[in-house]
């Protein structure tokens, strides 16, 4: 039997707080607004990508400004499959997403993980980029600038078309997303937590010294680069549904710069920092439009003040905070 | 033993390095062998740490070939070298500044182990790879600082720890650059105290270090090379490189030279 300083040990109550959000998520459809559980089905589907981002981005130090290119080929994914070949089964649309990403991901990864900082940074926006002009040019497969549309589908064979599409989105949807959320960042954990996530770390704090200690530095980096990709592809295949239709707007730079706003905002020094963060910028950004049509001025000074004020983010300043209480007492 | 007979274990042949249209290293060739703790002296600028650069594959001659055992290794890169065991520590501290004693002796020995591509199991669970690190932290006298992040340990420390780091690969050849700049001279001896039963404890086969401090060179070395301006000016043993009066005052400079014939004189 446990001893209650056994219970109350800062790893079990870590581990409480954790479960304790995680019910608490779980039952905002029970209580709050259909529109407020849309905003929160739309961070799930951004909190997968973010958490893969941050692999990338946080743990080995890697900054991609194209990464909305994964997000856009998961999308995309749902809605040739539920469009164009009557797929309906959302396991099967994760499956080819990850698929596709993991391909893509590979072969553009091999060309970018010889690159690091600014050269990196501008090679995966010029694959964003050019992955945007693929999708509004060949319109007719992609159907252009218009998109296409994704219809809805089976959550665990389930043919749920019978409800109301605002119930399903925010009740079966939400819950499915949900755990697919839970079941990824658990994954995460694990990895940033494994021998290879020490090679990341040590490949971020110094690449030379990782090297001559046997570390093999780009590959390292191309596995990062593979699995932030397959991460970005489930979020944007089920952010695809949610939003109903996907158009090339989702592969263009600035929806990348959203992910690294969102890991800033949060803090990519901490695990669950960009999870933070994609909840914040999602909820802001929906409060700030509804007040002034400049937003985007609004986000830039937010951006402006954390990079110079707080570059920790969110969960660097209450890391903190925490810090200085302990010392305090 | 006959020197004819050892075997050879990192060797040199006719090395050539230029930066432009400077030429840092002039037709260098030796052999090191099996169980010998070799210094490499000389003033700033002779090409001593191009020289352990070449020798490691961190960069590629101009002319020239190294071998590890019988393998050609000129150019091999950092990476491949040491999975070969050869290991090397670095002149200025080069450590991962945010990680523990315990995690920065891991990923020498998760490398070593193979276990890097491991993504899913529990690193701090492994008990093979924790219990070696601490083993290591051990020999080095860093398990009580296990915890402590590598940027706030003193400079002597830091520098035992990138040392450590390269001794866990385990290598049959490590080359240290400078192991003991930077560090009080009251520590200096203790530090290449630990590094030689370490390096005994570990089962190193050959040593090769650079280094300015003269005293630490004629103690601890098997045998000296002596470098000037890119070129092997003496290589023989203590014993000779004392004796050679020019050699000595070319490479080592006035202060050291005087030191050394007042030494002399005294016995």
């Amino acid at each position: 039997m446990k001893t209650w300083q056994e219970i109350t040990s800062l790893k079990n109550v870590k581990i409480w707080v954790l479960i304790i959000i995680g019910l608490f998520l779980l039952g905002i459809p029970l209580f709050a607004s259909q529109f407020l559980n849309y905003l929160m089905l739309t961070f799930f589907a951004y909190a997968i990508t973010v958490i893969g981002f941050n692999l990338l981005f946080g743990y080995t130090g890697l900054l991609s400004f194209g990464h909305a290119l994964f997000m856009t080929v998961g999308a995309y994914t749902a809605a040739f499959l539920t469009g164009k070949f009557s797929v309906l089964y959302m396991e099967a649309i994760l499956v080819v997403a990850v698929i596709i990403s993991s391909i893509l991901a590979a072969l553009i990864g091999a060309i970018c993980v010889r690159y690091i900082k600014i050269y990196f940074a501008m090679l995966t926006l010029a694959f964003g980029m050019l992955f945007y002009t693929f999708l509004l040019k060949f319109y007719y497969l992609t159907g252009g600038d218009e998109g296409m549309r994704v219809l809805r589908p089976y959550l665990l064979g389930f043919n749920l078309s019978e409800i109301p599409k605002m119930q399903y989105l925010t009740r079966s949807y939400y819950i499915y997303t949900f755990v697919i959320l839970v079941i990824l960042t658990f994954v995460m954990w694990k990895i940033v937590s494994s021998p290879f996530g020490l090679c990341l770390k040590a490949i971020r704090d110094n690449p030379e010294k990782a090297e001559y200690l046997g570390v093999s530095v780009k590959r390292y980096r191309w596995y990062a680069f593979i699995i932030s990709g397959a991460y970005a592809a489930i979020g944007g295949a089920l952010l695809a549904p949610a939003i109903g239709q996907v158009d090339p707007g989702l592969t263009y730079w600035t929806h990348s710069g959203t992910l690294v706003f969102m890991t800033l905002l949060g803090g990519f020094e901490n695990f669950f920092g960009p999870l933070i963060g994609g909840i914040v910028y999602i909820f802001l950004q929906d409060k700030v439009m509804s007040l002034t049509t400049y937003w985007r001025f609004i986000f830039g000074a937010i951006l402006a003040f954390l990079v110079i004020v707080a570059p920790g983010g969110i969960a660097g300043v209450v890391s903190s905070l925490v810090k200085k209480e302990k010392r305090d007492e | 033993m006959n020197e004819e007979k050892k075997m050879a274990i990192l060797s040199a042949s006719d090395l050539r390095k230029y930066y432009g249209e400077f030429c840092a290293l002039d037709g260098v060739s030796f052999k090191i062998n099996e169980g010998e703790f070799v210094s490499i002296i000389g003033p700033n600028g002779a090409g001593k740490t191009t020289l352990i650069n070449v020798l490691t594959g961190l960069l590629t001659p101009n002319t020239g070939k190294v071998f590890y055992k019988d393998r050609e290794i000129t150019g091999i890169g950092p990476e491949k070298l040491s999975k070969l065991g050869v290991a090397r520590s670095f002149q200025l501290v080069n450590i991962f500044p945010n990680f523990t004693v315990l995690e920065f002796l891991m990923v020498a020995i998760v490398s070593r182990l193979g276990k890097g591509t491991n993504f899913y199991s529990s690193l701090l669970r492994n008990q093979e790879v924790t219990g070696e690190a601490l083993e290591v932290a051990k020999l080095f006298g860093l398990e009580e600082k296990k915890n402590v992040l590598a940027k706030n340990l003193p400079q002597g420390d830091k520098k035992l720890l990138d040392v450590a780091s390269a001794f866990a690969l385990q290598p049959e050849v490590i080359l240290l650059d400078e192991p003991t700049s930077g560090v009080s001279t009251s520590e200096k001896n203790k530090i290449m105290e630990i590094l030689v039963s370490a390096s005994k404890e570990i089962g190193i086969k050959s040593i090769i270090q650079v280094e300015h401090d003269m005293d630490i060179v004629f103690s601890f070395s098997d045998r000296i090379i002596a470098m000037h301006q890119g070129k092997i000016l003496a290589d023989a043993t203590p014993q000779e490189i004392e004796k050679n009066e020019e050699v000595v005052c070319t490479v080592l400079g006035q202060k050291e030279c005087f030191k050394i014939f007042s030494t002399l004189l005294k016995r």
